[in-house]
Protein backbone atom coordinates (compact mmCIF):
# COMPACT_ATOMS: atom_id res chain seq x y z
CA UNK A 1 0.00 0.00 0.00
CA UNK A 2 1.87 3.03 -1.26
CA UNK A 3 0.38 6.30 -0.22
CA UNK A 4 1.63 9.11 -2.41
CA UNK A 5 0.69 12.25 -4.28
CA UNK A 6 -2.17 10.34 -5.88
CA UNK A 7 -4.09 10.96 -2.68
CA UNK A 8 -3.68 14.70 -2.97
CA UNK A 9 -4.51 14.60 -6.67
CA UNK A 10 -7.68 12.73 -5.89
CA UNK A 11 -8.65 15.34 -3.26
CA UNK A 12 -8.25 18.05 -5.89
CA UNK A 13 -10.27 16.12 -8.49
CA UNK A 14 -12.91 15.47 -5.88
CA UNK A 15 -13.20 19.15 -5.03
CA UNK A 16 -13.36 20.10 -8.70
CA UNK A 17 -16.09 17.60 -9.54
CA UNK A 18 -18.14 18.37 -6.44
CA UNK A 19 -17.97 22.11 -7.13
CA UNK A 20 -18.86 21.55 -10.78
CA UNK A 21 -21.80 19.38 -9.80
CA UNK A 22 -22.93 21.89 -7.19
CA UNK A 23 -22.76 24.77 -9.63
CA UNK A 24 -23.82 23.44 -13.00
CA UNK A 25 -25.56 20.10 -12.48
CA UNK A 26 -27.63 20.00 -9.34
CA UNK A 27 -29.47 23.36 -9.39
CA UNK A 28 -30.91 23.24 -12.94
CA UNK A 29 -32.00 19.61 -12.67
CA UNK A 30 -33.52 20.17 -9.25
CA UNK A 31 -35.26 23.34 -10.42
CA UNK A 32 -36.73 21.54 -13.41
CA UNK A 33 -37.93 18.68 -11.25
CA UNK A 34 -39.52 21.01 -8.73
CA UNK A 35 -41.13 23.00 -11.52
CA UNK A 36 -42.57 19.81 -12.98
CA UNK A 37 -43.80 18.77 -9.55
CA UNK A 38 -45.54 22.12 -9.23
CA UNK A 39 -46.97 21.84 -12.71
CA UNK A 40 -48.36 18.41 -11.95
CA UNK A 41 -49.85 19.45 -8.64
CA UNK A 42 -51.34 22.54 -10.29
CA UNK A 43 -52.73 20.36 -13.05
CA UNK A 44 -54.26 17.98 -10.54
CA UNK A 45 -55.78 20.86 -8.61
CA UNK A 46 -57.16 22.31 -11.84
CA UNK A 47 -58.61 18.93 -12.76
CA UNK A 48 -60.22 18.72 -9.33
CA UNK A 49 -61.64 22.18 -9.73
CA UNK A 50 -62.87 21.39 -13.21
CA UNK A 51 -64.63 18.24 -12.09
CA UNK A 52 -66.23 20.16 -9.24
CA UNK A 53 -67.28 22.85 -11.70
CA UNK A 54 -68.67 20.19 -13.98
CA UNK A 55 -70.66 18.73 -11.13
CA UNK A 56 -72.01 22.14 -10.25
CA UNK A 57 -72.90 22.85 -13.86
CA UNK A 58 -74.61 19.48 -14.11
CA UNK A 59 -76.58 20.27 -11.01
CA UNK A 60 -77.53 23.67 -12.35
CA UNK A 61 -78.51 22.19 -15.67
CA UNK A 62 -80.64 19.60 -13.91
CA UNK A 63 -82.32 22.29 -11.89
CA UNK A 64 -82.95 24.42 -14.93
CA UNK A 65 -84.28 21.46 -16.83
CA UNK A 66 -86.66 20.65 -14.00
CA UNK A 67 -87.77 24.26 -13.84
CA UNK A 68 -88.32 24.35 -17.56
CA UNK A 69 -90.33 21.17 -17.37
CA UNK A 70 -92.61 22.53 -14.65
CA UNK A 71 -92.92 25.77 -16.60
CA UNK A 72 -93.86 23.87 -19.71
CA UNK A 73 -96.37 21.79 -17.78
CA UNK A 74 -97.85 24.98 -16.33
CA UNK A 75 -98.08 26.52 -19.76
CA UNK A 76 -99.78 23.46 -21.17
CA UNK A 77 -102.22 23.41 -18.29
CA UNK A 78 -102.89 27.08 -18.75
CA UNK A 79 -103.38 26.61 -22.45
CA UNK A 80 -105.76 23.73 -21.83
CA UNK A 81 -107.68 25.81 -19.38
CA UNK A 82 -107.78 28.70 -21.78
CA UNK A 83 -108.88 26.44 -24.56
CA UNK A 84 -111.74 24.98 -22.54
CA UNK A 85 -112.60 28.48 -21.44
CA UNK A 86 -112.73 29.60 -25.05
CA UNK A 87 -114.84 26.62 -25.95
CA UNK A 88 -117.15 27.39 -23.04
CA UNK A 89 -117.32 31.01 -24.04
CA UNK A 90 -118.06 30.04 -27.61
CA UNK A 91 -120.75 27.70 -26.42
CA UNK A 92 -122.18 30.44 -24.30
CA UNK A 93 -122.23 32.98 -27.13
CA UNK A 94 -123.66 30.42 -29.47
CA UNK A 95 -126.39 29.67 -26.99
CA UNK A 96 -127.23 33.31 -26.36
CA UNK A 97 -127.11 33.99 -30.04
CA UNK A 98 -129.38 31.05 -30.68
CA UNK A 99 -131.73 32.24 -27.97
CA UNK A 100 -131.70 35.70 -29.35
CA UNK A 101 -132.42 34.46 -32.84
CA UNK A 102 -135.14 32.20 -31.48
CA UNK A 103 -136.68 35.08 -29.54
CA UNK A 104 -136.51 37.34 -32.58
CA UNK A 105 -138.17 34.68 -34.70
CA UNK A 106 -140.79 34.12 -32.09
CA UNK A 107 -141.40 37.86 -31.85
CA UNK A 108 -141.70 38.07 -35.56
CA UNK A 109 -144.08 35.17 -35.61
CA UNK A 110 -146.09 36.86 -32.89
CA UNK A 111 -146.07 40.07 -34.79
CA UNK A 112 -147.17 38.30 -37.97
CA UNK A 113 -149.84 36.49 -36.05
CA UNK A 114 -151.12 39.76 -34.66
CA UNK A 115 -151.03 41.35 -38.05
CA UNK A 116 -152.86 38.47 -39.62
CA UNK A 117 -155.30 38.52 -36.77
CA UNK A 118 -155.87 42.25 -37.34
CA UNK A 119 -156.35 41.67 -40.99
CA UNK A 120 -158.66 38.80 -40.33
CA UNK A 121 -160.54 40.89 -37.82
CA UNK A 122 -160.91 43.66 -40.40
CA UNK A 123 -162.00 41.24 -42.98
CA UNK A 124 -164.35 39.49 -40.62
CA UNK A 125 -165.88 42.79 -39.64
CA UNK A 126 -166.28 43.60 -43.32
CA UNK A 127 -167.78 40.19 -43.97
CA UNK A 128 -169.99 40.56 -40.91
CA UNK A 129 -171.05 43.96 -42.08
CA UNK A 130 -171.84 42.69 -45.52
CA UNK A 131 -173.71 39.77 -44.00
CA UNK A 132 -175.67 42.00 -41.69
CA UNK A 133 -176.45 44.31 -44.57
CA UNK A 134 -177.78 41.47 -46.51
CA UNK A 135 -179.74 40.19 -43.62
CA UNK A 136 -181.22 43.51 -42.67
CA UNK A 137 -181.63 44.62 -46.25
CA UNK A 138 -180.71 47.97 -45.31
CA UNK A 139 -177.74 49.87 -45.56
CA UNK A 140 -175.76 50.21 -42.52
CA UNK A 141 -173.92 53.31 -42.37
CA UNK A 142 -170.46 52.20 -41.78
CA UNK A 143 -169.50 55.41 -40.22
CA UNK A 144 -172.49 55.36 -37.91
CA UNK A 145 -171.93 51.95 -36.78
CA UNK A 146 -168.28 51.90 -36.81
CA UNK A 147 -168.08 51.77 -33.05
CA UNK A 148 -170.26 48.78 -33.02
CA UNK A 149 -168.29 47.22 -35.75
CA UNK A 150 -165.01 47.81 -34.03
CA UNK A 151 -166.36 46.25 -30.88
CA UNK A 152 -167.49 43.31 -32.86
CA UNK A 153 -164.22 42.97 -34.63
CA UNK A 154 -162.25 43.07 -31.41
CA UNK A 155 -164.47 40.37 -29.97
CA UNK A 156 -163.69 38.01 -32.78
CA UNK B 1 7.54 -9.09 -18.53
CA UNK B 2 5.95 -8.67 -21.93
CA UNK B 3 6.45 -11.57 -24.27
CA UNK B 4 7.41 -14.15 -21.64
CA UNK B 5 5.04 -16.49 -19.87
CA UNK B 6 4.79 -15.12 -16.36
CA UNK B 7 4.41 -17.33 -13.31
CA UNK B 8 1.19 -17.08 -11.36
CA UNK B 9 2.81 -14.90 -8.73
CA UNK B 10 4.24 -12.59 -11.31
CA UNK B 11 0.92 -12.43 -13.09
CA UNK B 12 -0.92 -11.44 -9.92
CA UNK B 13 1.74 -8.95 -8.92
CA UNK B 14 1.67 -7.45 -12.36
CA UNK B 15 -2.05 -6.94 -12.09
CA UNK B 16 -1.71 -5.30 -8.71
CA UNK B 17 0.98 -2.81 -9.67
CA UNK B 18 0.01 0.71 -10.57
CA UNK B 19 1.53 2.65 -13.38
CA UNK B 20 3.70 4.91 -11.26
CA UNK B 21 5.48 8.10 -12.13
CA UNK B 22 7.70 9.40 -9.36
CA UNK B 23 11.03 10.58 -8.08
CA UNK B 24 13.78 8.06 -7.52
CA UNK B 25 16.44 9.20 -5.06
CA UNK B 26 20.06 9.65 -6.05
CA UNK B 27 22.16 6.51 -5.74
CA UNK B 28 19.25 4.16 -6.44
CA UNK B 29 20.11 1.14 -8.53
CA UNK B 30 17.46 0.76 -11.20
CA UNK B 31 16.04 -2.47 -12.62
CA UNK B 32 18.57 -2.53 -15.44
CA UNK B 33 21.52 -2.05 -13.12
CA UNK B 34 22.14 1.66 -13.78
CA UNK B 35 22.77 3.74 -10.72
CA UNK B 36 21.16 7.16 -10.58
CA UNK B 37 23.48 10.09 -10.05
CA UNK B 38 20.79 12.57 -9.07
CA UNK B 39 17.13 12.56 -8.05
CA UNK B 40 15.16 11.60 -11.12
CA UNK B 41 11.46 11.82 -12.01
CA UNK B 42 10.68 8.75 -14.07
CA UNK B 43 8.22 5.92 -14.68
CA UNK B 44 8.70 3.10 -12.21
CA UNK B 45 9.60 -0.36 -13.46
CA UNK B 46 8.14 -2.83 -11.04
CA UNK B 47 6.83 -2.52 -7.55
CA UNK B 48 10.27 -2.30 -5.97
CA UNK B 49 11.00 0.94 -7.76
CA UNK B 50 7.51 2.21 -7.04
CA UNK B 51 7.93 1.68 -3.32
CA UNK B 52 11.39 3.24 -3.44
CA UNK B 53 9.73 6.41 -4.70
CA UNK B 54 7.84 6.71 -1.44
CA UNK B 55 5.44 9.60 -1.27
CA UNK B 56 6.96 11.38 -4.26
CA UNK B 57 4.95 9.50 -6.84
CA UNK B 58 1.75 9.56 -8.82
CA UNK B 59 -0.32 6.58 -9.79
CA UNK B 60 -0.89 7.74 -13.33
CA UNK B 61 -3.44 5.06 -14.16
CA UNK B 62 -5.56 5.63 -11.05
CA UNK B 63 -5.53 9.37 -11.51
CA UNK B 64 -6.28 9.18 -15.21
CA UNK B 65 -9.18 6.75 -14.83
CA UNK B 66 -10.53 8.56 -11.82
CA UNK B 67 -10.37 11.90 -13.63
CA UNK B 68 -11.75 10.46 -16.85
CA UNK B 69 -14.69 8.84 -15.09
CA UNK B 70 -15.35 12.04 -13.19
CA UNK B 71 -15.37 13.92 -16.46
CA UNK B 72 -17.79 11.39 -17.92
CA UNK B 73 -20.06 11.90 -14.93
CA UNK B 74 -19.89 15.68 -15.15
CA UNK B 75 -20.30 15.75 -18.92
CA UNK B 76 -23.30 13.43 -18.87
CA UNK B 77 -25.07 15.26 -16.09
CA UNK B 78 -24.14 18.70 -17.36
CA UNK B 79 -25.46 17.74 -20.78
CA UNK B 80 -28.79 16.91 -19.20
CA UNK B 81 -28.69 19.94 -16.93
CA UNK B 82 -28.10 22.20 -19.92
CA UNK B 83 -31.15 21.05 -21.86
CA UNK B 84 -33.26 20.14 -18.86
CA UNK B 85 -36.97 20.66 -19.28
CA UNK B 86 -39.78 20.68 -16.80
CA UNK B 87 -42.04 19.27 -19.50
CA UNK B 88 -41.91 15.70 -20.70
CA UNK B 89 -38.34 14.51 -20.12
CA UNK B 90 -36.37 12.52 -22.67
CA UNK B 91 -34.83 9.15 -21.94
CA UNK B 92 -31.48 10.48 -20.78
CA UNK B 93 -33.08 13.15 -18.64
CA UNK B 94 -35.38 10.55 -17.15
CA UNK B 95 -32.42 8.38 -16.25
CA UNK B 96 -30.53 11.27 -14.70
CA UNK B 97 -33.60 12.43 -12.84
CA UNK B 98 -34.12 8.99 -11.32
CA UNK B 99 -30.61 9.14 -9.88
CA UNK B 100 -30.95 12.75 -8.75
CA UNK B 101 -34.27 12.05 -7.09
CA UNK B 102 -32.90 8.93 -5.40
CA UNK B 103 -29.98 10.94 -3.98
CA UNK B 104 -32.22 13.83 -3.03
CA UNK B 105 -34.59 11.56 -1.10
CA UNK B 106 -31.73 9.88 0.71
CA UNK B 107 -30.13 13.18 1.63
CA UNK B 108 -33.46 14.58 2.81
CA UNK B 109 -33.93 11.54 5.04
CA UNK B 110 -30.50 11.74 6.63
CA UNK B 111 -29.48 15.35 6.55
CA UNK B 112 -31.76 17.83 8.26
CA UNK B 113 -29.72 20.99 8.11
CA UNK B 114 -29.71 23.44 5.25
CA UNK B 115 -26.57 23.12 3.19
CA UNK B 116 -26.58 23.37 -0.61
CA UNK B 117 -23.32 21.45 -0.78
CA UNK B 118 -24.47 18.14 0.68
CA UNK B 119 -26.82 16.89 -2.02
CA UNK B 120 -24.52 17.63 -4.99
CA UNK B 121 -21.67 16.15 -2.97
CA UNK B 122 -23.68 12.99 -2.40
CA UNK B 123 -24.60 12.82 -6.09
CA UNK B 124 -21.00 13.23 -7.16
CA UNK B 125 -19.77 10.60 -4.72
CA UNK B 126 -22.45 8.09 -5.63
CA UNK B 127 -22.09 8.31 -9.39
CA UNK B 128 -18.35 8.78 -9.46
CA UNK B 129 -17.60 5.95 -7.05
CA UNK B 130 -20.07 3.77 -8.90
CA UNK B 131 -18.31 4.45 -12.21
CA UNK B 132 -14.91 3.77 -10.65
CA UNK B 133 -16.20 0.53 -9.18
CA UNK B 134 -17.81 -0.35 -12.49
CA UNK B 135 -14.34 -0.66 -14.03
CA UNK B 136 -14.05 -3.79 -11.91
CA UNK B 137 -16.47 -5.55 -14.25
CA UNK B 138 -14.21 -5.08 -17.24
CA UNK B 139 -12.35 -8.40 -17.61
CA UNK B 140 -9.06 -8.01 -15.79
CA UNK B 141 -6.79 -8.72 -18.75
CA UNK B 142 -8.42 -6.60 -21.43
CA UNK B 143 -7.11 -3.13 -20.72
CA UNK B 144 -3.71 -4.19 -19.30
CA UNK B 145 -2.93 -6.30 -22.37
CA UNK B 146 -4.14 -3.51 -24.62
CA UNK B 147 -1.91 -1.05 -22.82
CA UNK B 148 0.93 -3.58 -22.91
CA UNK B 149 0.57 -3.66 -26.69
CA UNK B 150 0.83 0.12 -26.64
CA UNK B 151 3.98 -0.13 -24.58
CA UNK B 152 2.60 0.76 -21.18
CA UNK B 153 3.88 -1.81 -18.78
CA UNK B 154 1.49 -1.59 -15.86
CA UNK B 155 -2.11 -0.62 -15.77
CA UNK B 156 -4.80 -0.85 -13.11
CA UNK B 157 -8.11 0.38 -14.38
CA UNK B 158 -10.13 0.28 -11.15
CA UNK B 159 -9.27 3.48 -9.30
CA UNK B 160 -11.19 2.39 -6.21
CA UNK B 161 -8.76 -0.51 -5.70
CA UNK B 162 -6.12 2.13 -5.07
CA UNK B 163 -6.09 3.22 -1.41
CA UNK B 164 -4.86 6.63 -2.51
CA UNK B 165 -8.07 7.24 -4.35
CA UNK B 166 -10.48 6.02 -1.68
CA UNK B 167 -8.54 7.61 1.17
CA UNK B 168 -8.23 10.79 -0.89
CA UNK B 169 -11.98 11.07 -1.05
CA UNK B 170 -12.30 10.09 2.60
CA UNK B 171 -9.82 12.79 3.57
CA UNK B 172 -11.75 15.33 1.52
CA UNK B 173 -14.90 14.31 3.39
CA UNK B 174 -12.97 14.54 6.65
CA UNK B 175 -11.88 18.09 5.83
CA UNK B 176 -15.51 19.00 5.16
CA UNK B 177 -16.50 17.39 8.46
CA UNK B 178 -13.95 19.45 10.38
CA UNK B 179 -14.90 22.60 8.48
CA UNK B 180 -18.61 22.30 9.20
CA UNK B 181 -18.05 21.14 12.79
CA UNK B 182 -16.13 24.31 13.49
CA UNK B 183 -18.43 26.50 11.39
CA UNK B 184 -21.65 25.30 13.02
CA UNK B 185 -20.55 24.62 16.59
CA UNK B 186 -17.77 27.15 16.78
CA UNK B 187 -14.24 26.20 17.66
CA UNK B 188 -15.17 26.16 21.36
CA UNK B 189 -18.18 23.96 20.77
CA UNK B 190 -16.16 21.54 18.71
CA UNK B 191 -13.39 21.33 21.29
CA UNK B 192 -15.99 20.88 23.99
CA UNK B 193 -17.54 18.05 22.05
CA UNK B 194 -14.13 16.39 21.85
CA UNK B 195 -13.25 16.87 25.51
CA UNK B 196 -16.49 16.78 27.50
CA UNK B 197 -18.07 13.69 25.94
CA UNK B 198 -18.97 11.07 26.96
CA UNK B 199 -17.93 11.89 30.56
CA UNK B 200 -18.87 15.42 31.43
CA UNK B 201 -16.19 16.12 34.06
CA UNK B 202 -12.90 17.95 33.77
CA UNK B 203 -11.03 15.01 35.31
CA UNK B 204 -11.99 12.89 32.32
CA UNK B 205 -10.77 15.33 29.69
CA UNK B 206 -7.78 13.19 28.61
CA UNK B 207 -9.91 10.05 28.43
CA UNK B 208 -12.63 11.86 26.52
CA UNK B 209 -10.17 13.46 24.17
CA UNK B 210 -8.55 10.12 23.41
CA UNK B 211 -11.83 8.36 22.80
CA UNK B 212 -13.34 11.14 20.71
CA UNK B 213 -10.20 11.59 18.63
CA UNK B 214 -10.04 7.89 17.90
CA UNK B 215 -13.70 7.98 16.96
CA UNK B 216 -13.20 11.04 14.79
CA UNK B 217 -10.18 9.67 12.98
CA UNK B 218 -11.78 6.27 12.56
CA UNK B 219 -14.48 7.83 10.40
CA UNK B 220 -12.42 8.80 7.36
CA UNK B 221 -10.21 5.75 7.68
CA UNK B 222 -13.09 3.32 7.83
CA UNK B 223 -14.79 5.22 5.03
CA UNK B 224 -11.82 5.00 2.71
CA UNK B 225 -10.59 1.57 3.67
CA UNK B 226 -14.03 -0.04 3.46
CA UNK B 227 -14.37 0.92 -0.19
CA UNK B 228 -10.76 0.03 -0.91
CA UNK B 229 -11.00 -3.31 0.87
CA UNK B 230 -14.18 -4.38 -0.88
CA UNK B 231 -12.99 -3.39 -4.30
CA UNK B 232 -9.50 -4.78 -3.79
CA UNK B 233 -10.88 -8.10 -2.64
CA UNK B 234 -13.29 -8.23 -5.56
CA UNK B 235 -10.53 -7.41 -8.02
CA UNK B 236 -8.31 -10.02 -6.40
CA UNK B 237 -10.91 -12.70 -6.91
CA UNK B 238 -11.30 -11.69 -10.56
CA UNK B 239 -7.52 -11.99 -10.95
CA UNK B 240 -7.48 -15.40 -9.26
CA UNK B 241 -10.27 -16.58 -11.51
CA UNK B 242 -8.34 -15.26 -14.49
CA UNK B 243 -5.36 -17.37 -13.38
CA UNK B 244 -7.50 -20.48 -13.94
CA UNK B 245 -7.69 -19.75 -17.66
CA UNK B 246 -4.10 -20.91 -18.08
CA UNK B 247 -4.79 -24.21 -16.30
CA UNK B 248 -6.33 -26.20 -19.12
CA UNK B 249 -9.71 -26.46 -20.80
CA UNK B 250 -11.65 -27.80 -17.82
CA UNK B 251 -10.42 -25.17 -15.40
CA UNK B 252 -10.75 -22.54 -18.07
CA UNK B 253 -14.44 -23.30 -18.59
CA UNK B 254 -14.99 -23.55 -14.86
CA UNK B 255 -13.24 -20.21 -14.46
CA UNK B 256 -15.51 -18.71 -17.10
CA UNK B 257 -18.59 -19.70 -15.14
CA UNK B 258 -17.02 -18.44 -11.92
CA UNK B 259 -16.17 -15.15 -13.51
CA UNK B 260 -19.68 -14.71 -14.84
CA UNK B 261 -21.17 -15.54 -11.44
CA UNK B 262 -18.79 -13.30 -9.55
CA UNK B 263 -19.34 -10.46 -12.01
CA UNK B 264 -23.11 -10.70 -11.59
CA UNK B 265 -22.72 -10.73 -7.84
CA UNK B 266 -20.25 -7.89 -8.09
CA UNK B 267 -22.83 -5.63 -9.76
CA UNK B 268 -24.54 -5.66 -6.39
CA UNK B 269 -21.32 -5.05 -4.50
CA UNK B 270 -20.16 -2.08 -6.55
CA UNK B 271 -23.54 -0.38 -6.30
CA UNK B 272 -23.78 -1.12 -2.62
CA UNK B 273 -20.29 0.18 -1.89
CA UNK B 274 -20.95 3.39 -3.82
CA UNK B 275 -24.19 3.79 -1.91
CA UNK B 276 -22.54 3.11 1.45
CA UNK B 277 -19.80 5.62 0.75
CA UNK B 278 -22.41 8.22 -0.10
CA UNK B 279 -24.64 7.46 2.87
CA UNK B 280 -21.78 7.54 5.35
CA UNK B 281 -20.55 10.83 3.93
CA UNK B 282 -23.98 12.36 4.38
CA UNK B 283 -24.30 10.90 7.87
CA UNK B 284 -20.89 12.20 8.94
CA UNK B 285 -21.68 15.65 7.59
CA UNK B 286 -25.03 15.53 9.28
CA UNK B 287 -23.28 14.74 12.59
CA UNK B 288 -20.94 17.64 11.98
CA UNK B 289 -23.96 19.91 11.58
CA UNK B 290 -25.62 18.79 14.81
CA UNK B 291 -25.36 21.45 17.46
CA UNK B 292 -25.71 20.14 21.00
Amino acid sequence: MNLNYTLIGQIIFFAVFVLFCMKYVWPPIMAAMQEREKKISDGLAAADRASKDLELAQQKADEELKEAKTKAADLIEQANKRASQIVDEAKETAKTEGDRLLNAAQAEIEQEKNRVREELRAEVSAVALAGAEKILGAEIDASKHSALLDQLASEI
Amino acid sequence: MAGENPTTTEYIQHHLTNLTYGKLPAGYERYDGTVLEADTWTMAHGSAEASAMGFNAFHVDSLAWSFGLGVIFCALFALVAKSVTSGVPGRLQNFVEIIVEFIDNNVKDMFHGRNPLVAPLALTIFVWVFLMNLMDLVPVDVVPSLMMALGVEYHKIVPSTDPNITLGMAVAVFILMLYYSIKIKGLGGFVKELTMHPFNHWLFIPVNLFMELVGLLAKPFSLGLRLFGNMYAGEMIFILIAVMYSAGLFFGLFGGFLQLGWAIFHILVITLQAFIFMVLTVVYLSMAHEDH
